[in-house]
């Protein structure tokens, strides 16, 4: 018993120097070494400022403001998806793309709430597919049934980087008109930031909206 | 559903086998002391491990002083983690706590504690908004790795009492341990974060990043040593997140391909311990009739889950989204799901982590439809014998075997024995004890939050109400139970009293209540299967009959697929029907 015990206090020593300092420190010099970039979060710069990490999801949002000031809700500024910029999907961290806290939406299969928050997110996006005038960028217009599923449901980490090839599809059609660009100029943007499937048969095809968002700003000479 | 979603199914099968075939003949070198091509390294580790924790390696404990040895060693890994937690503040200096998060609150830190010390890694505590990095490392890594550690040795002992020919010695606890550890643990580990940073996980000790926001607005992004935790995570069958978000985090799971690597990286050990077990055993073919009865249950949950989330939630449907396959959208229930894994890539996630002990989630489990969220809930019922922890899925399925073997043994009329051994009453009333001991646990604390104030104060009431809200209950104690640790997420034990986390304070209740759930569904099946190994150790092997029911064929594989359905159905099945399959037999909405 004794003995155990004396046995344990040193074995649980020597295994939390072996397993929670040696292998962790050996990790990280050699990840900094062979791969500082992945290491480091895949930070971007533009102008020398640090905007993002490339996995990282972010709100393509602006301060709404009134009178001059920004509107506050419950303390916080009050954001509206910015129309120039592909939009990432819905998130449940509050605030939107929070990454210092991520948590899951949780929102349940048969509720209610679930609805709401689903019928929501749709009017959100078919209403940010409207000019000033009412038009619909999207030909012949956006309806529940046409938009895509990963655009009206939450992601699991509420940062999620990407959207499907058809929510990138969908929104080109606003991108292009806003910025003034050609639609095949844009198409041709989401294809270069589309990764595939993993090993070609794992996961979904998907695109980064933030490495998609900076080239159109490289594209059209500023942001 | 895609073709590509049900070939991610297929060749995860196939390519899960092919490497576990190997790793088992590894793994039972390793623990009967053979060489391996690893000697040259660990050798004199070992050698430097066992003087200085002043053990003699050869010699053999016996039942009784093999679980002493591993109990003591678990309370006081225990205590070493509740004092790191609890004293989080007192580390600052070493400049590992860099948003200087306040210490646990006691009851958080008896949970967290206790759950990943049992290999539960239940997350009531809250990642990147609770936890320092030394925190994480010192404490919670170093227990990803221990718990794993002796899920592993009590497999290799209970291999050992049945095919022992020899005495009651089960084999040295701290040999096992420390072999566990050198041989197998440590060196896939660091193969894995590799693997992992090479994706795009990262490994650093940075100050979380503030950065501008292309559009100016700006953002908070944690950092932290990830990769070095994430591949142990899932290797230990272990699943406690770095983040909130566990592997649904770009930062844990960066990519498709990650994704379907991890899955590989949580079922290899539990795969690969089931090939050893046959060739320990001398008769490869009791090893494959085992494999081939986990795989039977595993294909079928994974379809299930496939199916129920390609096809959509009443919630999707009502609010008049069209949820079938259109070009470029994986349509389903995407609803908590990442895009870069899809469907597939998340049922199937969510298959392979509540089939074993990892519980890590790549995405929500609450936001699964019906039957899609009564797959996980099947999958616990099963008291994790599909494949199972690291350990614990064999030693479970080997109580499992045993009581299949008196069952049939009842059937023909004849003395049940296993591999030569008479199993008599005494290995049988251990067996049922300790197989039941897990699902009374769980049934016990489920009703005890369901009845209770303080247990309905963790239910997420803003958005679970009616079934989803009994779900997240039964979920939590079950998971908890079964030392699984994913979650019905809205379930919660702990409350941030203020934005950006001073010491995230606990609810008490479910803390508690949670803790001992794990710590009893842990230790006391433990106890059990080594009680049997030592019962089993001594017995004389007589040759096998004209009439000894054979344990390696179709015959015996359906036995065993029943009895394990059988118990989990007979003891699971009242409570499930509350749960997920009303919600999946109806479009209703609560």
């Amino acid at each position: 018993m004794k003995r155990d015990i004396i046995t344990s206090a040193i074995g649980i020593i020597v295994f939390t120097l072996f397993c929670g300092l040696v292998y962790p420190l050996f990790i990280t010099g050699v990840s900094q070494v062979a791969f500082p970039g992945n290491a480091n979060g895949q930070k971007v710069y533009v102008h020398g400022k640090l905007v993002g990490s490339k996995i990282i999801g972010q709100n393509f949002a602006d301060v709404v403001m009134k009178n001059g000031k920004p509107e506050m809700s419950a303390g916080e500024p009050v954001t509206a998806p910015d129309p120039r910029y592909f939009q990432t999907r819905p998130s449940g961290t509050d605030p939107a793309d929070n990454a210092a806290a991520t948590e899951f939406a949780n929102y349940g299969p048969n509720s209610v709430v679930t609805k709401d928050a689903i019928q929501s997110n749709i009017q959100a996006y078919i209403a940010l597919d409207k000019a000033p005038d009412g038009t619909p960028y999207y030909p012949g217009g956006l309806t529940a049934a046409k938009v895509p599923v990963d655009a009206a449901d939450t992601s699991a980490s509420g940062i999620d980087p990407d959207i499907s090839v058809r929510n990138a599809d969908i929104q080109a059609y606003r991108i292009a008109a806003v910025r003034h660009l050609s639609l095949a100029t844009v198409d041709k943007l989401i294809s270069t930031y589309t990764a595939g499937r993993g090993l070609a048969f794992s996961g979904e095809p998907a695109v980064d909206v933030l490495e998609l968002n900076l080239a159109l700003n490289r594209q059209t000479g500023g942001s | 559903m895609t073709v590509s979603g049900w070939l991610t199914i297929v060749l995860f099968v196939v390519l899960l086998t092919a490497f576990a075939i190997p790793v088992g003949g590894y793994l039972a070198r390793v623990y009967t002391g053979e060489r391996t091509f690893l000697d040259p390294l660990f050798v004199v580790p070992e050698r430097m491990a066992y003087r200085v924790l002043r053990v003699d390696p050869d010699n053999g404990q016996d039942w009784k002083h093999y679980a002493r040895s591993l109990i003591i060693f678990s309370l006081v890994g225990w205590l070493l983690l509740y004092l790191i937690l609890r004293t989080q503040t007192l580390w600052d200096f070493t400049g590992l706590n860099p948003m200087h998060y306040h210490s646990g609150t006691w009851n958080l830190s008896f949970n967290t504690a206790s759950s990943f010390m049992t290999n539960t890694n239940w997350q009531y505590y809250g990642g990147e908004t609770t936890l320092s990095y030394f925190s994480q490392m010192v404490g919670l890594t170093v227990q990803n790795f221990l718990s794993a550690g002796v899920g592993i040795v009590v497999a290799v002992a209970l291999i050992r009492g049945i095919v022992g020919r020899s005495g009651k010695s089960l084999g040295n606890f701290w040999q096992d341990m420390v072999r566990t550890v050198l041989w197998v643990l440590t060196p896939m580990s660091i193969v894995i974060a590799l693997v992992l940073v090479w994706q795009g996980s990262i490994q650093n000790f940075s100050h979380y990043l503030s950065v501008d926001g292309i559009t100016g607005l700006g953002q908070q992004i944690a950092m932290g040593p990830v990769a070095s935790q994430e591949a142990i995570k899932m290797l230990g069958t272990n699943g406690g997140g770095f983040f909130n978000t566990n592997s649904a985090h770009p930062f844990e799971n960066p990519t498709a391909f990650t994704n379907f690597f991890e899955m590989l990286v949580v079922l290899i050990i539990p795969a690969a311990l089931v090939f050893q077990y046959g060739r320990m055993a001398g008769n490869r073919r009791q090893g494959y009739a085992i494999y081939a009865t986990m795989m039977v249950m595993f294909l079928g949950a994974a379809s299930v889950a496939y199916v129920a989330e390609a096809h959509g939630s009443p919630a999707q449907h009502a609010a008049g989204l069209h949820t079938q396959v259109v070009a470029g959208s994986s349509g389903g229930n995407i609803e908590g799901k990442e895009e870069r894994f899809g469907i597939a890539g998340s049922a199937l996630f969510d298959v392979v982590t509540t089939v074993t002990s990892c519980g890590a989630v790549n995405s929500a489990i609450e936001s699964y439809t019906g039957i899609g969220g009564a797959v996980p809930f099947a999958n616990l019922s099963a008291s994790e014998v599909i494949f199972g922890g690291v350990g614990t899925g064999l030693y479970s399925i080997l109580l499992y075997v045993l009581l299949a073997v008196f069952i049939g043994g009842l059937m023909v009329g004849r003395t049940p024995e296993y591999l030569g051994k008479k199993i008599e009453a005494r290995e049988i009333k251990l067996v049922s004890l300790g197989i039941l001991i897990t699902p009374l646990t769980a049934l016990l604390a489920t009703s005890l939050a369901t009845a209770s104030k303080a247990g309905r104060a963790s239910i997420d009431t803003a958005v679970a109400h009616g079934p989803q809200a009994f779900s997240e209950t039964f979920y939590a104690y079950l998971s908890q139970a079964n030392n699984n640790g994913s979650a019905f997420a809205g379930y919660t034990g702990y409350v941030q009293p203020n934005a950006g986390n001073l010491g995230a304070h606990g609810i008490t209740f479910a803390d508690i209540l949670g803790g001992f759930d794990m710590l009893f569904a842990r230790y006391a099946p433990i106890l059990f299967a080594l009680a049997v190994a030592g019962s089993l150790a001594g017995k004389r092997v007589s040759p096998a009959g004209l009439g000894t029911m054979r344990t390696d064929n179709v015959t015996f594989v359906v036995l065993l697929i029943g009895v394990i359905i059988l118990i989990g159905a007979l003891t699971f099945f009242p409570a499930l029907l509350l749960g997920p399959i009303v919600q999946g037999l109806t479009g209703h909405l609560y």
